[in-house]
């Protein structure tokens, strides 16, 4: 204290008087009960403590470590081993186990659908969809048409070998002849096997006697690999066009289209780039999406 | 109770003199004994005994739920209370109980005053135990005066050891009981000590222990005058009938030294013996009227009746009372009690709904409940012979004890009902585990010509048919508009 003031007391309170005072209203100087302060000032002593012991203060490129060497991402690590330890067990029994066993199994089959989906998410939904339903030129994966077969085996099959793939020798090959565009098929062909085509999935056709041809130009070019009456060949991954469920659409021009110049799509090999617990986990949960046989 | 830092007669200050803090006078609580110490020793004990006793009830609840009377499972997310089991999502039992807790204390109070805070308040009940371990270990009042006063000892640091190793040793046993409420009691207690107990555990006996010491040891009536909020708003309570302790000041004063065999004519019934100062736990001068320090626990009311026997007076110069009395006492007119009042019935009556809300929940709650879930992307699948199909999650609830027989039905015409796992069976039956939550996918398949294009409601129903319970679930089916 540098000057010695002399402060009013309050008659009432017993309490200073700040000498400030605004139109005769003055401020009472109560002194903090002793607990309060003690605490303000152990809450200091705490906030020094805390900063040699912990990470604070920020330089240029970089910042105080403390002295215990916490970090939030050390911890980050320890909780995922500890959840992967965690998991470790389920995961054991996963890879043991045939697809039918963990079927039979409520709780194994909750864990493997639950990685299934996490997976599905980060490798199949680009294409897929997150739904899993697809879009045109991807199937969807949750109705009961399935291009190879949709039993645990051959989903298994299709996943790690992939359709059409490039760097694998046993990938899914299925590729349809341009008829159109190579000069298989004149266009009149392709206009009566499209009539045909339609009149399959139950469309009565505008003019019966095109349809009538394309049944025969459909028995000389298409039921090698789409069978006979298009029910679909799935060993040679020929789809079935005598159901409800296109992959390019199914309206005539589109057929057409796909009849003159077709498209393939291609799916990855992935059993080079998911390990087979995390391929069987995917098998288990695409299975488990409604068009499982 | 004064918070003065100068005297008043005082009308300046220098600035250097402020202190930092404010100095509050110790309170050194004599002892008193009387009918309403006695009461007081009578309500300790039995709230201490239920305290300490209740989590070791045992309670059959057959092989799948835990056997503890009373226990809050928290990491299995259940709280068992006798025949009563509540899940999370019920805690609004627990939130009626409190409505009802807060409301019967509401009606307490206008109807008897601060009775809770003087007699069954757990900080009430537990410095009332550290102060009768002090008086033990220090003795009386005057004694702790004076072992405060003298200069540091081998026999001063013996009893204060004493005190405080006594004062931790019955918070370590505070925290420690509580931690039964929350574990199976038998096998917690020895866990406790072979050091394979939790961390929570251990850290919990560990901070209750702290604050036991510190709230019954240290903190005391400061508790009650500066921290606890009902102190601060119990007076919205108070109307001139509710009772409360109090001084008749018509009686007493003018108040005076008095020598035996002096006439008492001419002056008040008050001695001025100071005793009812030395006894009260918070410090306070009764004969100041109603104060918010005042926790209503009548310890001065013995005191001063102790005097009046004495003296050869009649009971009651303090006393539990009411203002209106006080003031009818004070004009010559008879007194009387009004506990019926629009107060006390409307606080009895908000009360009794609140308990029979939460008695209404308890026996009404199912063991069996289920949500559903629609899946959203996609809404709906078109299947290869032209069928739709939505998808579902169903969550079922097992809610008692026992494991239980579901089938799910939907009352969607024309819809089939396919349990993902099942897909074989018709109406399969799906196990429940008891005490848990099973989430399963279902399917409904319409046929194409079924489809009229607009979403139909309907609802699936989850039957136990062995219990003969039901629980409808309200929903819908989509597809694409025509």
């Amino acid at each position: 204290m540098s000057e010695k003031r002399k402060y009013e007391v309050d008659p009432v309170t017993g309490s200073a008087i700040h000498p400030y005072t605004w139109d005769g209203i003055g401020e009472l100087e109560t002194p903090p009960p002793r607990w309060w302060v003690l605490t303000y000032a152990v809450c200091f002593l705490f906030a020094v403590g805390w900063w040699i012991a912990f990470p604070a203060w920020p330089y240029i490129s970089g910042y105080t470590t403390g002295l215990l060497g916490y970090s939030t991402r050390a911890e980050v690590a320890e909780e995922l081993a500890a959840a992967k330890a965690a998991q470790a067990p389920y995961n054991n029994k996963l890879a043991a186990l045939s697809y039918a066993e963990i079927a039979a199994d409520p709780e194994l089959s909750t864990f493997a659908m639950a990685g299934g989906k996490a997976l599905f998410g980060e490798n199949c939904a680009q294409c897929h969809g997150s739904g899993a339903n697809g879009n045109v030129g991807y199937p969807n994966l949750l109705d009961d048409d399935w291009l190879w077969g949709g039993d645990y085996e051959t989903l298994q099959t299709t996943i790690e070998h992939g359709v059409r793939s490039t760097n694998d020798e046993e990938t899914r090959q299925a590729m349809m002849p341009a008829f159109g565009k190579d000069g298989i098929l004149t266009r009149e062909q392709v206009d009566d096997t499209v009539a045909y085509v339609l009149s399959l999935s139950g469309t009565v056709p505008a003019d019966p006697a095109a349809a009538e041809r394309g049944a025969q130009v459909f028995a000389d070019n298409c039921a090698a690999c789409h069978g006979d009456a298009g029910a679909g060949l799935r060993e040679m991954g020929g789809p079935r066009l005598d159901d409800a469920i296109w992959l390019y659409n199914g309206d005539a021009k589109s057929i057409s289209n796909q009849i003159w110049n077709p498209r393939h799509g291609v799916m990855p090999d992935w059993a080079g780039r998911l390990d087979p617990l995390a391929i069987k986990k995917l098998v288990f949960y695409v299975h488990s999406l409604g068009g499982g046989e | 109770m004064s918070m003065t830092m100068t005297q008043r007669t005082q009308t300046t200050i220098d600035e250097a003199d402020i202190p930092v803090w404010s100095h509050r006078p110790k309170v050194y609580p004599k002892k008193v004994k009387g009918p309403i110490r006695n009461l007081k020793w009578l309500v300790m004990a039995v709230l201490l005994a239920i305290y300490w006793g209740v989590p070791w009830f045992r309670f059959d609840r057959g092989p799948f739920a835990p056997d503890q009377a009373i226990l809050i499972d928290l990491p299995g997310r259940k709280a068992y209370f006798l025949w009563f089991e509540i899940w999370p999502q019920e805690v609004y039992i627990v939130t009626g109980l409190l409505i009802a807790a807060a409301i019967g204390l509401f009606f307490i109070t206008a109807m008897l005053g601060r009775v809770w805070c003087g007699y069954a308040c757990p900080q009430t009940v537990w410095t009332d135990l550290f102060m009768m371990v002090e008086r033990w270990i220090e003795g009386d009042r005057a004694q702790r005066m004076k072992l405060d006063r003298q200069p540091f000892s081998v026999r001063k640091l013996g009893k204060r050891a004493a005190k405080h190793a006594s004062w931790v040793f019955i918070g370590m046993m505070t925290g420690g009981a509580w931690i039964l409420y929350f574990n199976d009691a038998p096998t917690v207690v020895p866990d406790l000590f072979t050091g394979d107990a939790g961390t929570a555990v251990y850290a919990t006996v560990a901070f209750l222990t702290f604050t036991t010491y510190l709230m019954a040891g240290v903190a005391r009536e400061n508790v009650c005058t500066f921290m606890c909020p009902y102190a601060r708003f119990q007076s919205a309570m108070f109307d001139k009938d509710t009772m409360v302790v109090t001084y008749h000041p018509a009686r007493g004063e003018k108040r005076g030294k008095h020598k035996a065999g002096e006439s008492w004519d001419g002056r008040g019934h008050c001695i001025d013996c100071r005793q009812c100062v030395e006894v009260c736990p918070t410090g306070i001068d009764i004969r100041e009227g109603l104060q918010m320090s005042c926790i209503s626990c009548g310890l001065c009311v013995d005191a001063c009746n102790s005097i009046m026997d004495r003296v050869g007076l009649p009971h009651g110069l303090i006393a539990y009372d009411t203002e209106r009395n006080i003031e009818l006492k004070a004009a010559g007119e008879k007194p009387r009690w009004n506990f019926l009042r629009l107060r006390t019935l409307g606080y009895g009556l908000v009360f009794g709904l609140a308990m029979l809300g939460v008695l209404y929940a308890l026996v009404a709650r199912q063991p069996l409940d289920a949500s559903v879930l629609a899946d959203r992307n996609p809404i709906f699948v078109r299947l290869s012979n032209g069928d739709l199909r939505n998808g579902y999650t169903l969550k079922l609830l097992n809610k008692s004890t026992q494991p239980q027989h579901v089938q799910v039905t939907a009352d969607l015409a024309g819809g089939e009902v396919i349990v993902l796992g099942h897909e074989e069976e018709v109406q399969p039956t799906i196990e429940l585990a008891p005490d848990a939550v099973a989430a399963i996918r279902v399917f409904v398949r319409l046929p194409a010509n079924d489809w009229t294009g607009t979403p139909r409601d309907f609802d699936f129903t989850i039957h136990d048919t062995a219990r003969g319970l039901t629980v409808a679930v309200p929903t819908r089916f989509e597809g694409p508009a025509r």
